[in-house]
């Protein structure tokens, strides 16, 4: 049986940006631990010789002419931005105290 | 819960073009039948996120001064649709039933949507579902339940619910849903509509919110057959916009529809799948749905077709390959809502640091379904664990696609070929694949929310077609315990006029020895505790 442990589960949620809350890592670990083990099941696949599908439909490289085009004009956009400033997206500190 | 439905409201949406291009019933007429439908009805339901009744009847009324003023018209102008929430439109709040995207109005309209506001159809809404789809009863949404119309006390299916509860509710007379691995096929199982996974990348995925990019389709969901093809044939075909989109004109979709309604299936081969609920795999099937179903292969065989069964033994795996594939490509996908672009921030206090607002943005923003999936899909996706997860995975993929090819007996690359081998060796390939289009009908309110296998077990019979990119339809193909039942039928890729074929000589065989349509049922139990 696959087990996800709450310290696991935690690393995997700091790697995703998740702020979990306990009760969430309580939960999750149980859960996941069994839905890991459902899908664990491809592992019984005969693929020795098989390559992968990355995708339904084989294509490479969709090219498009590169020719410029207008693109969303700049207050359409920013209009929906959580906070903006002088015609740009303003963000929360980048950079840590020390820097 | 329903009231009976009008006159207006009872039409399919082929018989609202007519009398809308006949100049027999006004746009504005029937626009206001439909919010009067939902005025009255979806405090119930559940099935609209956002309802504008101004804009629509703006809308509806543009419609009818050009018509009145000579104007040309498409054939579609002034019918009314309702849009899964998933599709952005232009001005209008789009949420994909998240949190994180409440109140969040597009810049920009998808392909799907603005090809349906060329054709001057008329938007009604857009509807609830499982939150960026992830789930198969609508109750993932972060808003509210959708009701089934058949039975209060029942999900719709998922995670296009709002527009299944919508449609066969009588709220609205089509909608567009996304199905990612049955979402639109399920939801319409569950509620006794007709909805068409299309082929991938035969309608654009340009302006979908993405959940798993390699499986994301858009497509109809519809009261007949024929209403499901016509509003494919609006939607569907090449987008530049979308780079998967396939270059390639769409079959001929409605006419196959009236084709299949005259009922002669001789010389069409159709394969059961044993895999999918037949012998020795029968375990979580209900004997209802599976007596439904095999009255309806018996029914399909009166209509001429040939019937055999096929085997696809890969498809054993797909439930465990899907649920790889989609949280790994959805924890990709999700990573663009971080707080800085668009919708929700949290704690951008000034000393929180980016990283920071971006955990506690997503925590607020994201339920706890999307937070498994993305914690799974990082998981299946971080090293050491890639090849035994998701490569395994895509490997599993690739044995899917190669069962259909030999079924289909068709060549590996896919495209309908002939010759090929079937599993009895027998003489060339079918030409569908039919099977259930859920395990189940449609189960109570809160019956699986706390068990993620159990719920995803819902998906068992339409992830292999999703997996493999063909087209599959749902169809209405009886009742059991009350509750609608969907048969499936899969064709190979670009193939999608053999579903609309198919099901539509079911349909009008049972019409037929009904003397009513599928839905006819609901509005005359409706009606009669309306009394």
């Amino acid at each position: 049986m696959s087990t996800l442990s709450r310290d696991e589960l935690a690393h995997l949620a700091r790697l995703a940006r998740l702020a979990v809350t306990d009760e969430e890592l309580d939960l999750f670990a149980g859960q996941l631990s069994v839905v890991l083990d459902a899908v664990a099941r491809v592992g019984e696949a005969p693929v020795d010789d098989v390559a992968p599908t990355t995708h339904a439909v084989p294509m490479t490289n969709v090219t498009r002419p590169d020719v410029v085009r207008p693109s969303l004009p700049r207050d359409v956009v920013l209009a929906g931005a959580p906070a903006a400033e002088d015609d740009r997206f303003r963000v929360p500190r980048i950079l840590g105290e020390e820097a | 819960m329903s009231a009976p439905t009008t006159e207006l409201t009872g039409r399919t949406a082929d018989e609202l073009a007519r009398l809308l291009s006949a100049g027999e019933v006004a746009a504005a007429d029937v626009t206001r039948a439909y919010l009067d439908r939902i005025a009255a009805e979806d405090g119930d339901l559940g099935a609209y996120l956002h309802v504008d009744p101004e804009a629509a009847q703006a809308q509806a009324a543009e419609v009818d001064s050009a018509r009145a003023a000579g104007t040309g018209l498409g054939p579609l102008a002034g019918v009314p649709v309702a849009l899964k929430d998933v599709v952005v439109t232009e001005g209008v709040p789009t949420t994909s039933g998240s949190r994180i995207l409440e109140g969040w109005r597009p810049p920009y309209d998808a392909t799907v949507a603005a090809r349906l506001k060329a054709a001057r159809t008329v938007l009604l809404g857009k509807t609830n579902m499982d939150e960026f789809a992830m789930g198969s009863s609508t109750e993932n949404s972060a808003y509210r339940p959708t009701r089934n119309p058949w039975d209060p006390a029942r999900i719709p299916g998922g995670s296009s619910g709002g527009s299944s509860a919508a449609v066969a509710g009588g709220l609205a007379p089509w909608a567009i849903g996304t199905d990612t691995g049955g979402s639109i096929r399920q939801p319409a199982a569950l509620t006794g509509l007709v909805g068409h996974k299309p082929t991938y990348g035969s309608v654009s995925r340009y302006g979908l919110i993405a959940f798993s990019s390699s499986l994301d389709q858009a497509g109809p969901m519809a009261r007949t057959v024929l209403d499901a093809a016509v509003l494919h044939e609006a939607i569907g075909g090449y987008d530049p916009c979308d780079s998967t989109s396939i270059d390639a004109p769409l079959p001929v979709l409605a006419e196959s529809a009236r084709r299949g309604a005259t009922g002669d299936l001789s010389g069409v081969r159709i394969g059961v799948v044993r895999e999918l609920g037949g012998e020795g795999h029968a375990e979580g099937y209900e004997p209802g749905v599976l007596a439904r179903v095999a009255e309806a292969v018996a029914l399909l065989e009166g209509l001429g077709a040939e019937v055999r069964e096929v085997s696809c033994p890969a498809f054993d795996l797909a439930l465990a390959a899907y649920y790889l594939i989609a949280p790994s490509e959805a924890s990709s996908n999700l990573a663009r809502f971080d707080g800085v672009r668009y919708g929700l921030r949290v704690g951008d206090d000034g000393e929180r640091d980016l990283d920071e607002v971006m955990a506690l943005t997503r925590e607020r923003g994201f339920g706890p379904e999307v937070k498994r999936r993305i914690v799974l899909g990082t998981y299946a996706l971080s090293s050491g664990y890639y090849e035994a997860y998701y490569g395994q995975a895509q490997k599993v993929r690739t044995l899917i696609s190669h069962d259909f090819a030999e079924a289909f007996g068709s060549s590996a690359a896919g495209g309908p070929a002939g010759g090929g081998r079937d599993a009895d060796g027998g003489t060339g390939g079918v030409d569908v694949l039919v099977s259930p289009t859920t395990p189940t009908v449609a189960f109570p309110l809160g019956a699986r929310v706390d068990d993620p296998i159990a719920m995803y077990a819902a998906d068992l019979c339409t992830l292999p077609a999703s997996l493999a990119g063909v087209p599959a339809i749902s169809v209405p193909c009886g009742l059991s315990d009350g509750l609608p039942v969907g048969l499936q039928i899969m064709a190979p890729a670009l193939a999608d006029d053999r579903c609309y074929r198919v099901a539509a000589a079911l349909e009008a065989a049972q019409d037929d020895a009904r003397g009513a349509r599928f839905l006819d049922q609901l509005a005359a139990r409706t009606g009669a505790e309306a009394r």
